[in-house]
């Protein structure tokens, strides 16, 4: 229950702190909080050895949202990528791994505006083994879908979504996988696995994207990222543990 | 305003590994060929930051804008067909080498039986071993007619094998590189198969054991096993690719130019003969007319389809009737396999597009199908791609796809868990073949070609066999956990399956029943020829590239031959 206090006070200071202003949020304030959110689990594997704490991983040790225009959303999105992809004793979870930043920059771009695919209409429903036939953009599915988490926590247990228990965003997030919540546009089936997928893209993707902090999703699993050649241990007889490394940290 | 270019001995439509054969060839015989490519100009030195799988694996870096274009797709002729609005299924390349530059490497030659197989098989079975709506049918050549094209495809591509497949067709030379390195993970698959009184070989690779140089002059590099080759290009010129063999070997003899940027939307008919094609520039959207002698079309299996289906050459095929030829006999593939849970960690993230060993002996007619409802059968393998952690995350059935146990179980297993897969043998089916689409178009007001498909009773118990003997090799391979691929049911146009799609424009001895003849000639146009794996009257249990790259040497000579005597070639 201690995390539970944790994320009141944290919460509260949002509120007090009228987060919502851009500066702010430029000024990295999110950034010092998702370090603080990693630092509350005082687990000794979250940050490799000379990392420094605050380091965020993007350019300029700074972070920020471009797509999110409120910091309520980005923390809904946040919590419900940690239940996905939670921290345990093997590593950090989404938050640790910054992966709703990896979110927010994509919704941002070519993935949110689904800039390579056939967006023209007519538009119908289709059968299941046709595939997406939704009018809606990446981007808008995400903004409704977080915006649907809220309202299920309001209606279900009277409290914001970041606010519940972990049981019970679990009972939230089962439901938009059971396809139970009613979406405009688009199934919650369908959003859920888009959420699910991204989480794990912003978990392994190379961190130069703003997600997988550190390259500890990498290292959590055991794959070292950008290697020249493996030409002279693929003969190996037995595992072969490499330090990762990112496309980004050549220059 | 349409602006006509000077006219030219040829021009292909697409330049990967059928249009770069064709423009070698051609213009080593002191032909003219123009190339026509949409995407762009792109070679090795584009892919030195590409080990990153967000970028090329999971969001398509290198294939096809689908805002500008795409297919629509049915499961049956009830439903309504639907744009195909993001990649899935199949992956569709574009730009430079097309999906040459993408693909694996895995390269076989279908089998004499795959030539034959209508033959064959009534031959063995009876006329009746399938029922009617099946349209299998010969392919027009042999494999022996078709073997010295295979042997120049191979040399080009420098294809690195071992000569040890008791089941493969004769090979008039031995493999132009050894095989690969065999890994201890591969050899757990030999010895696996070995006790099952199977035989396993190595898995012809065009990711090279060895430095090549082709017959061409041009070199290809030894593989360096980094573990990106699929959906990606290599770094190192390791992995055999249209623009680093036959598309220099054709920019050097000064009779090709390839112009980028150029979308072809018609073929340009008059009386029995093409007169070359109309092509907008991607960039400026002006419109052009390059006229030909002989006009290649050299695009992907769909693409090739729908530009004869939008310049009304050929009948279509209508599946009521059984009448016309265009847009029939469209093949996929079927992909049983087994997984296994292993204890020990293992590298499973080193690999190469084609590190793999494989066995045959569930493959064509190698086992008995007599007391079997289907025919056919899949070359089984295990491979050593590479693992990435975005898109391999395997768990063992009943656990949760999210949370703290999805975690747990995804990552422990990620390099402990092997693969045994079979590439199934599509035959085609009546129902399952390409039309145009009435409602939808793409960029250039052209409608998209319509993919009518659905898996077959056939394919059913294809796979529900095959499947059962990738389990038994997996478990011999001493997995503590066995997991065999679920049943196939409907064809689901979402989750990636294989980029091996097939027919449409199918070769053959009888104008009634084929679009091109075995030089790849149309029936219907002497001085139009369709080369690619549309040409397959059926998919066979392999890649396709390899036997593309040989229809392709095959269809270069018919283009040659054509241009310097004319006619019709059969």
């Amino acid at each position: 229950m201690a995390d539970k206090t944790k994320n009141f006070s944290r919460r509260d200071f949002l509120k007090t702190s009228g987060i919502a202003t851009g500066a702010l949020i430029g000024g990295g304030i999110i950034g010092g909080l998702i370090g603080a959110n990693t630092n509350r689990q005082d687990t000794a594997s979250t940050n490799a050895p000379g990392t420094p704490q605050e380091s965020t991983g993007a350019p300029g040790g700074v972070r920020g949202l471009t797509f999110f225009k409120n910091n309520a959303e980005f923390e809904i999105l946040n919590q419900a990528t940690e239940r996905i992809f939670p921290e345990d004793d093997l590593g950090p979870g989404a938050i640790g791994l910054g992966v709703a930043y990896f979110i927010d920059q994509q919704l941002a771009g070519s993935y949110g505006e689904n800039s390579k695919e056939y967006m023209q209409g007519p538009f119908f429903e289709g059968e299941l083994t046709q595939g997406y036939q939704s009018r809606l953009k990446r981007n808008e599915m995400f903004r409704q879908g977080i915006q649907l988490m809220q309202q299920e926590a309001q209606s279900r247990f009277n409290a914001n979504f970041v606010d519940l228990e972990g049981g019970q965003m679990d009972e939230i997030l089962t439901a938009f996988q059971e396809d139970e919540i009613q979406m405009r546009g688009t199934t919650s089936l369908f959003f859920f696995r888009l959420l699910r997928q991204a989480t794990l893209e912003g978990a392994y993707a190379d961190p130069i994207y703003g997600g997988n902090h550190n390259m500890e999703g990498w290292r959590m699993k055991g794959f070292p990222g950008h290697q020249a050649a493996y030409i002279n241990e693929i003969d190996s007889e037995d595992f072969v543990e490499i330090e990762p490394q990112s496309l980004g940290m050549e220059h | 305003m349409v602006t006509t270019l000077d006219s030219v001995d040829v021009v292909t439509v697409g330049v990967g590994w059928t249009g770069g054969i064709i423009a070698a060839e051609c213009a080593k015989e002191g032909l003219k060929v123009v190339g026509l490519e949409r995407g762009r100009e792109r070679g090795t030195e584009d892919f030195s930051i590409v080990h990153d799988e967000y970028r090329y694996a999971v969001r398509y870096e290198l294939m096809q804008d689908l805002s500008k274009e795409t297919i629509t797709f049915r499961n049956n002729r009830q439903q309504r067909a639907l744009p195909m609005r993001q990649m899935g299924s199949f992956l569709l390349g574009e730009g430079l080498g097309g999906s040459g530059t993408h693909w694996n490497g895995q390269t076989w030659r279908f089998l004499p039986y795959d030539f034959q197989i209508k033959t064959m098989t009534d031959e063995k079975y009876g006329a009746n071993k399938l029922p009617a709506e099946y349209t299998i049918q010969d392919w027009g050549i042999t494999y022996d007619e078709l073997e010295p094209y295979f042997d120049r495809f191979e040399k080009t591509a420098g294809i690195s094998g071992e000569n040890n497949n008791p089941f493969a067709g004769e090979r008039s030379s031995d493999y132009p590189t050894p095989p690969m390195k065999k890994t201890p993970l591969l050899q757990r698959f030999e010895t696996a198969t070995s006790n099952l009184g199977l035989s396993p070989f190595m898995l012809p690779s065009a990711n090279l054991s060895e430095p090549y140089e082709n017959p061409d002059g041009q070199q290809i590099n030894a593989c360096q096993y980094c573990g990106f080759c699929e959906r990606f290009g290599c770094e190192y010129g390791a992995k055999t690719s249209p623009e680093i063999t036959v598309v220099p070997a054709a920019r050097e003899t000064g009779n090709y130019e390839i112009k980028f940027n150029a979308n072809v939307v018609e073929v340009m008919k008059e009386g029995d003969r093409v007169t070359g094609v109309r092509y907008y520039d991607t960039v400026t959207f002006e419109e052009f007319i390059q006229p030909a002698n002989v006009v290649v079309l050299t695009s992907y299996v769909l693409n090739n389809a729908k530009l004869l289906m939008v310049s009304d050459i050929g009948q279509q095929y209508d599946p009521e009737t059984g009448q016309g030829t265009l847009g029939k006999n469209y093949a996929y593939q079927i992909l049983p396999g087994a997984s296994g849970f292993f204890d020990e960690q293992m590298n499973t993230f080193m690999g190469a597009g084609a590190l793999g060993m494989s066995v045959d002996d569930f493959n064509g007619d190698a086992f008995d199908h007599g007391d079997l409802d289907f025919i056919h059968g899949a070359s089984l393998s295990m491979t050593q791609t590479g693992s990435r952690p975005i898109l391999h995350n395997p768990i063992p059935p009943d656990t949760p796809s999210w949370g703290a146990d999805f975690k747990r179980a995804s990552i422990e297993n990620y390099t402990r868990t092997l693969g045994v897969g079979g590439q199934g043998a599509s035959m085609p089916h009546r129902e399952n073949y390409m039309a145009l689409d009435g409602t939808y178009k793409d960029v250039y007001g052209v409608p998209l070609l319509q993919l009518t498909y659905n898996f077959t009773d056939q394919d059913r118990a294809l796979h529900s066999y095959i499947t059962e003997r990738a389990g038994e090799i997996m478990q011999e391979m001493g997995a503590k956990t066995v997991v065999a691929g679920n049943p196939i049911s409907d064809y689901d146009i979402v989750p990636y399956q294989t980029t091996h799609n097939t027919g449409g424009t199918i070769m053959g001895a009888d104008p009634g029943t084929s679009v091109v003849n075995n030089f790849l000639q149309h029936w219907d146009a002497e001085n139009l020829f369709v080369v690619g794996a549309g040409n397959f009257a059926h998919n066979g249990g392999y890649n396709p590239t390899g036997t593309v790259g040989a229809l392709a040497y095959r269809c270069a000579e018919g283009v040659i031959r054509y241009s310097r005597e004319g006619g019709s070639l059969v």
